[in-house]
């Protein structure tokens, strides 16, 4: 963040290093249910992050003393693949995907009716193949899709978006370069129709103007990034899915 | 050929539910000056005077009087614990089976891996539950024989089909007995090539459960299947 560095992350015409605009996001591919065991899974392709989530439970919490007589327990658990990035990332939980691990649980536990399952767990598995930054907001917007294919009740659905402070501008959705010579990097993520604050970190500064405007700008996008997550459920269940029952033609 | 066909409304968590004069029901949150939104991903589904929104996928979650059908899990002194298909385990005594049992003498009765069709007797508000195989006069036994199918939990209302509709063209167009439990777990028995149609039959219905005119299709399905009930046998 902020390292010095004389690469020119935005061009004379104001067009980004892979030609994006401000406001514009990295193409967003979601995939459900890709995985046959698991309750609810998804595929999530965010530029060049690939990600596959898979979603277990509600099932009785193990071990024991981690139930609540009250309410279910979301255990997200957020992990890189050795080969998801540049340099071979030594496998296993480390500082920083223990951190992702529980802004996810905490921001899935906003949206998602835990009151309904007392004792029980839901399991998030987030495993991260290829990462190109804004990981953990991919990660949120796939495993809120991944609980409702995977029919655990929501109160609403979680969508995030990063945005950033690159050269001086606010720029959204940023990019791996973006992220690494940027000035500031803020993941937010919002419930989908409520747009209540699930998620919100900083890296970086921005002023108050900077910051309201980068708020704006993430509600306008979690309303595109909303119509996505909602196609790639339906996707399934359309009617022309359904060929004629053998037979059944006059 | 790929006909496009008519499916019901599709909603997702947290979008609002025009009730009208319809009464919510299960699946939809009452919020403040009657606005109404979904819990699910599913269907919204219409009756004469429920609104309802029927999830695509989900657990079971155990009511007070529903018949399901359950697996044997583990054989204690006086209890056998029961997979239910449900976020929990449940638990059956001794004494609330048909049978005269002495405590350490179980295994006579139910071994792991037996199915038992029994109605949940009682539930708290931890959702412990506690079920009976002893009322009689509404079937409740072991399960002997058969093939165990299952399917989510939030289809069985579609494939019993209004006061038993869809489930008894199954039963009667395949000849076989089937026993469902309201958690998913459905009972096959009978011929193997009639169990296989009628297994047919219900995968048909959980992956049509949200299409409109299903029954009109399945009566022309069985219909049209029943001649080769026997098409081993020659």
């Amino acid at each position: 963040m902020g390292t010095p560095s004389d690469m020119k992350l935005i061009d004379e015409n104001g067009r980004r290093l892979d030609g994006r605009g401000d406001e514009e996001l990295r193409p967003i591919r979601i995939t459900t249910d890709v995985l046959q065991r698991a309750d609810g899974s998804v595929l999530m392709e965010w530029g060049g992050n690939k990600i596959m989530v898979a979603v277990y439970g509600p099932r009785e919490a193990y071990p024991k003393h981690t139930q609540d007589i009250e309410k279910a327990v979301i255990k997200a658990r957020y992990n890189m693949a050795a080969f998801s990035v540049d340099e071979r990332k030594r496998p296993g939980p480390d500082r920083r995907s223990t951190e992702i691990s529980k802004v996810i649980s905490e921001a899935l536990s906003a949206a998602v009716m835990v009151e309904k399952f007392p004792r029980t767990q839901i399991d998030v598995f987030i495993e991260v193949l290829q990462a190109d930054a804004g990981t953990r907001i991919a990660s949120l917007t796939a495993a809120s899709v991944a609980i409702a294919a995977a029919g655990i009740p929501m109160r609403d659905m979680v969508v995030g978006c990063a945005v950033g402070k690159v050269e001086g501008r606010i720029v959204l959705d940023l990019s791996k370069d973006e992220d690494n010579f940027g000035q500031a990097d803020v993941p937010m993520a919002v419930l989908s129709k409520g747009k209540e604050v699930v998620l919100l970190q900083m890296d970086g500064d921005l002023t108050m103007e900077e910051f309201d405007m980068a708020t704006s700008m993430v509600l306008n996008a979690s309303e595109r990034i909303a119509e996505i997550q909602r196609n790639a459920l339906v996707e399934k269940y359309k009617g022309e899915n359904y060929p004629e029952i053998e037979g059944s033609e006059e | 050929m790929i006909k496009t066909r008519e499916i019901k409304d599709i909603v997702f968590p947290g979008d609002k539910i025009e009730t009208g004069q319809l009464k919510p029901r299960n699946g939809i949150q009452r919020g403040e000056e009657s606005n109404c939104t979904s819990q699910y991903f599913g269907v919204v589904q219409k009756g004469e005077e429920f609104i309802d929104v029927v999830p695509f996928n989900g657990s079971y979650s155990p009511r007070r009087g529903d018949k399901i059908i359950g697996k044997v899990l583990d054989v204690g002194p006086s209890m056998w614990t029961i997979d239910m298909k449900s976020p929990y385990l449940v638990m059956l005594h001794m004494n609330d089976t048909p049978w005269k049992t002495y405590s350490g003498e179980l295994r006579k009765f139910l071994v792991p891996g037996d199915y038992i069709f029994a109605k949940i007797m009682n539930l708290n508000e931890v959702k412990e539950s506690w079920i009976t195989m002893k009322e009689p006069g509404i079937g409740l036994r072991k399960l002997e024989g058969g093939t165990i199918i299952s399917v989510p939990s939030p289809k069985v209302p579609r494939i019993i089909g209004k006061n038993g509709a869809m489930i008894n063209m199954v039963k009667d167009a395949t000849s076989t007995r089937i026993i469902i439990g309201q958690n998913g777990l459905i009972w096959i028995d009978g011929e193997p090539e009639h169990v296989q149609k009628a297994v047919e039959a219900i995968k048909i219905i959980e992956r049509e459960a949200h299409t409109i005119g299903l029954t009109e299709r399945m009566t022309q399905f069985l219909k049209d299947n029943k001649g080769e009930n026997h098409g081993n046998a020659q």
